[in-house]
């Protein structure tokens, strides 16, 4: 019956656009539902489940996604400045741009396969950051980032009569600030277009072209053998993922005009190759779920501090309060980086399909609990697993 | 239905009648934070009867500046202990003239939350956000880079919130890139050229020549544009202005042509790790022993941080550069301070400690002489602001560009330190007369009181 | 020509930490097939080793310092000094190379504590599962040394006798502005040292044999009934010792902080790729040759040309090598190419 229910695209829809529009709701016990970090989920999702196309499709692990990020972003913010601060060009331009460098990066990234190819995305992405931060500093305003001004000419908004008499222009949609509703707008934005996102990588993880990308991974010199040419369709998937970059990179710039090279260094991208991979990779909402982690943990860990932990475990007795805060301490605040490398550790080391491994255990376990029996491939099928053991090893041949 | 797009209007009254006209607003019911409706109703404003207002301090806890951002989170608390009525009261008994009452802000107690900028723009301004939508602060301060200080000072005016910069050298801050909502209390790479001036042709003449080593981003242009201006005023001829790429780590590679320039003096334009690293290899090659055009060859650092310094070990003594302020001043608000630091924490504040504490303090005494937490009250209250007693002798926040002007130290590396901390020694106090500047030389605009 | 032969010369100082660096890690890709993100912090770790080694030897008692007066201070006075007199001041003058001998040890320890406790159970498993765990380790553990040390650089001086400069120049008959900071020409000779002994033990022993009999074809090694695992626990932890020794000899130049593994990560990567993955040889070649190209591109005369090349020659090289030669200079086939 599941299986049925999971295998019906209109109905996983349904209840996605359920979950992430209610986020506002469910979030709120966990402090996480103030606008900016729902804002991050969202783009960051979309990042993630772009990033996933290429990588979870293709097993082509590429180290410098965050590039098309940040040229996504520096359009973004071009089209406020010269066109209109409408936020619906910049984010199409951005998309277009970012998936034009996509396309010239990955047509010479993709001569080559394995870490090689790793390689020459991260040296691509390291050089996007260094050319950025400096010598391309009248493009990209270097470090301080680049931001809107009153000054700017913007042509369209002044062709329609709109003049911005004081301070500093805010970005909108048609005229509906972004920043309107205290920054819930914006939001709604990001989370209507990351439902939009989902829905075309779900169509694509079920189309023939998923299930030759798929084919690409598990043996790529079979499928060359049998005179497929495998390029076109590793492109086209670096391509797609490109602009969900881009699509990113426009709308962070769109919720916030500003945007700075640090978004393109490798650690940016290593970023969310950590999400997809903690989340569980290959599957559909695995990197929406390691996103979710990791923006939380950098927001909120971070900055949990002495006194809110003495609040948080005031309700224990004195003596036991104070030990729980010496505990604790270490791990969070300024120790955010340490929790968030034990995660990695423990997650990869007990549940090497990231967290949906780890569900799809919980769920058979409550299934089996319940007395459901019936076929354990359930969430396989809505996660669209590839098991990772059929992937094992291939540097050392086929054991 | 759309909204018309002729209506310009990017005004709050605007912006509510266009989300009402979408619709959207009747859709949701977490549409709840209409932070500014009207009159004197603002962003975060206290309720009636609340007896805690809440201050954010966003500092790097992780990555290069962590030991400072942790020294400016220190300050930060015992700045908010004396606010409350706690403690010795540090500078807050020197300080005049004072509104301040020991007794929080305007009768509230006084809370913080902190934050990890990372040295980051976005994670700061992440950080900034989740202060100001999630914890419901007033005032933001903090910070170690310039990059950060002005997108985070970017933000607070959007949001309507008053940001006190911390560490922040470049000229942008309070130049191109300032905000009527932000204030920096510490001194410019402007400052640090007009102050180190004088002591450059004291100690080495009018006759030199000059090889730059400068970070490749904002600051490090600012700073060597000033230098070179002063310099060359001196009389100095600038033999060649290298970029070198932040956190290069080896910088070898740039001092090996040093040698066979014939330039007799360099100018480390670098702060924190660069500044270290380049400091430290620039000495491992040579160039303090060496003698160009029957001079000593001279290196100098034109700004320090005492904190970072300690990395760089003896590589440091004799050199040249300058700071905010500095533990060893001898006046009666630095005593009081470093007394009441040294008590709580077992060593002296650093130059980043001593900013974050005196901008608590001036927050929150705007705030007592405005009578109101209101942003723009707050503001008046702080423009043109004359204060003394806060160890840098009469201070005065211009208010043409939110600067503070006020003296500034010349210091050189301790060549004989009698304790781990006495790494600088003061040269020379330079009077505020000496570094001022016309506010109109770096334009930019502050923008609007009520946003 | 001054100039270019102080260039050749940095080029050949920096290219021997890049080799030095790469070596170990390729010594991990190639036998392990393990792709180890913490292998910079394994250089860190060799860095911190000397700052521990300077600690226990500047272990101290406190005095209380007079000179300050607004609160209790104090300062240090090392045991050694006050038992030894002048020698103990010479020990620790010596303490970076003499810390070698402090992380031999406990690098092979931590190395191969970290193969049997970790590593081990990722052989089989993909390579984004390597990555993430041992990035994980790498954030663990830099956020151990800076809970100990704290975040910023601290000095580790080389000793007295070597902090200065060497006057080239002056002793060849040449400019005599050409001079080389001393402790750089160790770091050189030492770097080829440690590659000269690494290549000769593969060579020249029956160890290094089959070691390399098993990076070639592993499958044949072991059904000759070999135990290739034990061995390769063991070049592991010699990739941890020769990591640790690059990061102690590279106190001097840079000082220490818990974040420089991570600054060397990169780079290291992209030397063992441009070198070809699972060639010692390669690996050796791509650093110094990377070296001395990004000496080069820091020139004057070079950016004036071209702005902005110094920041990206490395991997500008790096994406046309890899384009014209697939494997990288002295790659196998096969290798990583799933």
């Amino acid at each position: 019956m599941f299986k049925k229910i999971l295998a019906s695209n209109p109905l996983i829809m349904l209840i996605f656009s359920a979950v992430v529009l209610s986020a506002p709701i469910w979030l709120a016990p966990f402090g996480a539902n103030y606008p900016d970090l729902l804002q991050k989920f969202a783009i960051f999702g979309i990042f993630a489940v772009g990033y996933n196309i290429l990588f979870g499709l293709t097993g082509y692990l590429s180290f410098g996604h965050a590039t098309f990020l940040g040229i996504g972003s520096y359009t973004a913010v071009w089209s406020f400045k010269l066109l209109t601060m409408n936020i619906l060009p910049a984010i199409v331009l951005a998309m277009i741009v970012s998936g034009l460098f996509a396309v010239v990066i990955g047509y010479l990234s993709l001569r080559r396969s394995g870490i090689y190819f790793s390689i020459l995305t991260l040296a691509f992405a390291q050089m996007a950051y260094s050319l950025a931060y400096s010598v391309l500093t009248p493009i990209t305003n270097g470090e301080t980032g680049l931001q809107v001004s009153q000054q700017d000419p913007r042509v369209l908004d002044a062709m329609a009569g709109i003049a911005v008499t004081d301070g500093i222009p805010s970005t909108n949609l048609f005229g509906a600030l972004i920043k309107s509703q205290g920054g819930y707008y914006g939001f709604y934005v990001a989370a209507v277009l990351l439902i939009i996102a989902f829905y075309i990588s779900l169509k694509i993880f079920r189309s023939p072209f998923g299930m030759k990308l798929r084919a690409i991974k598990s043996n790529q010199t079979r499928m060359k053998y049998t005179g497929f040419n495998t390029k076109p369709y590793l492109l086209t998937a670096f391509v797609i993922s490109g602009m969900y970059a881009g699509l990113a990179g426009g709308l962070l710039a769109s919720i916030d005009p500003l945007a700075g090279a640090e978004r393109m260094q490798w650690t940016a991208s290593g970023e969310v190759v950590l999400m997809t991979i903690l989340g569980g990779v290959g599957t559909l909402i695995g990197p929406l779920l390691g996103t979710t982690l990791i923006k939380y943990f950098e927001n909120i860990f971070s900055a949990l501090n002495d006194s809110e932990l003495h609040s948080m475990f005031s309700f224990m007795p004195e003596g036991l309060q104070n030990i729980m805060v010496t505990v604790v301490s270490p791990f969070v605040g300024e120790g955010w980086h340490l929790t968030l490398g034990l995660v990695f550790m423990i997650v990869v080391i007990f549940l090497p399909g990231g967290i949906m491994q780890g569900l799809t255990h919980l769920f058979n376990f409550v299934k089996r609990l319940v007395g459901l029996g019936g076929s354990n491939k359930v969430i396989d099928n809505m996660a669209a697993n590839d098991t990772p053991n059929n992937t094992l090893n291939k540097h050392k041949g086929e054991a | 239905m759309k909204n018309d797009n002729k209506t310009p209007t990017l005004d709050r009254r605007g912006f509510l009648k266009a989300s009402v006209a979408t619709g959207l607003a009747a859709s949701s019911p977490f549409f709840i934070q209409n932070a500014f409706a009207k009159g004197e109703t603002f962003r975060n404003a206290p309720k009636a009867g609340a007896k805690t207002i809440t201050l954010g301090f966003n500092v790097p806890q992780t990555g290069a500046y962590a030991d400072e951002g942790a020294d400016e989170l220190r300050a930060f608390k015992l700045a908010v202990k004396h606010l409350n009525g706690e403690g010795d009261g540090g500078m807050m008994n020197t300080f005049k003239p004072s509104a301040l009452k020991g007794n929080g802000v305007l009768g509230k107690k006084v809370a913080f939350v902190t934050g990890d900028t990372q040295t980051k723009s976005d994670a700061a301004r992440a950080s900034a956000k989740r202060m100001i939508e999630k914890d419901g602060v007033l005032m933001i301060s903090g910070g170690s880079s310039s990059g950060v200080a002005i997108a985070v000072q970017g933000l607070c005016q959007e949001m309507g919130t008053m940001f006190m910069a911390g560490l922040t050298h470049s000229n942008d801050t309070t130049g191109k890139d300032k905000r009527r909502y932000g204030f920096r209390h510490f001194f410019n790479a402007k400052m640090t050229g007009s102050a180190l001036g004088p002591v450059l042709k004291e100690e080495m003449g009018t006759d030199r020549k000059a090889y730059h080593l400068t970070s490749d981003y904002t600051w490090g242009w600012t700073q060597e544009e000033s230098i070179k201006e002063t310099t060359e005023g001196l009389g100095w001829k600038t033999v060649k202005t290298v970029k070198t790429p932040v956190g290069a780590g080896d910088f070898s590679q740039y001092i090996t042509p040093i040698l066979n320039s014939g330039a007799d003096t360099l100018i480390l334009n670098h702060y924190g790790k660069d500044m270290i690293n380049s400091l430290t290899q620039s000495v491992q090659f040579g160039l303090r022993d060496k003698q160009v055009n029957g001079k000593n060859f001279e290196i100098i650092v034109p700004l320090y941080s005492r904190l970072m310094a300690q990395g760089a070990g003896k590589n440091l003594q004799g050199i040249l550069g300058t700071t905010n302020w500095n533990w060893a001043l001898t006046d009666e608000g630095s005593k009081a301070f470093v007394k009441s630091f040294g008590k709580e924490y077992g060593n002296p504040p650093s130059q980043a400690a001593h900013t974050c504490y005196v901008q608590t303090l001036l927050y929150a005494n705007a705030c007592e002489v405005a009578g109101t937490f209101y942003p723009p009250e707050v503001i008046k209250a702080l423009e043109g602001f004359k204060f003394d007693g806060m160890g840098n002798g009469k201070t005065e926040y211009r208010a043409e560009d939110h600067q503070c002007f006020k003296d500034v130290l010349v210091v050189r590396g301790n060549e004989k330190p009698t304790s781990q901390f006495d790494l600088l020694k003061i040269v020379k106090q330079v009077p505020r007369s000496a570094v001022e500047y016309d506010a109109k030389i770096f334009g930019g605009d502050l923008g609007p009181y009520k946003v | 020509m001054d100039a270019i032969l102080i260039q050749i010369l940095n080029g050949l100082d920096k290219g021997g930490a890049y080799a030095l660096i790469a070596l170990g890690l390729t010594l991990t890709f190639g036998t392990l097939g393990v792709v180890n993100f913490a292998h910079g912090a394994l250089f860190m770790l060799g860095a911190f080793c000397a700052v521990l080694f300077n600690k226990l030897l500047t272990f101290s008692t406190k005095v209380k310092d007079e000179s300050i007066t607004f609160f209790d201070a104090y300062k240090e006075q090392p045991y050694l000094e006050l038992w030894f007199g002048d020698l103990g001041t010479t020990i620790i003058d010596y303490s970076v190379p003499l810390s070698i001998l402090f992380a031999i040890p406990v690098m092979l320890l931590i190395g191969v504590i970290m193969e049997r406790g970790l590593i081990k159970h990722f052989y089989k498993r993909e390579h984004a599962d390597q990555i993430l765990v041992t990035f994980g380790l790498a954030i663990v553990i830099q956020e151990i040394i800076r809970h100990f040390f704290g975040a910023n650089p601290i000095p580790m001086p080389p000793p007295e006798i070597v902090s200065g400069s060497a006057p080239l120049g002056a002793m060849l008959g040449l400019n005599e502005n050409l001079v080389y900071p001393w402790w750089r020409l160790i770091y050189l000779a030492f770097s080829l040292l440690i590659i000269g002994a690494v290549f000769a033990f593969l060579k020249f022993t029956t160890f290094g044999m089959v070691v390399r009999a098993g990076m070639a074809d592993r499958e044949t090694v072991e059904l000759l009934g070999i135990n290739v695992q034990k061995r390769f626990t063991i070049v592991f932890g010699i990739a941890t010792v020769v990591a640790g020794l690059a990061g102690v000899m590279y106190a001097p130049i840079l000082p220490p902080d818990y974040h420089m593994g991570m600054d060397f990560l990169v780079l290291s990567f992209v030397v063992v790729v441009v070198g070809g993955m699972g060639s010692l040889g390669g690996a050796v070649l791509a650093g110094f040759m990377l070296g001395l190209l990004q000496s080069f591109a820091s020139m004057n005369e070079v950016k004036s040309i071209l702005p902005g090349i110094d920041q990206i020659i490395i991997y500008l090289v790096a994406v046309v090598i890899l384009l014209v030669r697939p494997r990288g200079l002295m790659g196998r086939e096969g290798v990583f190419e799933d």
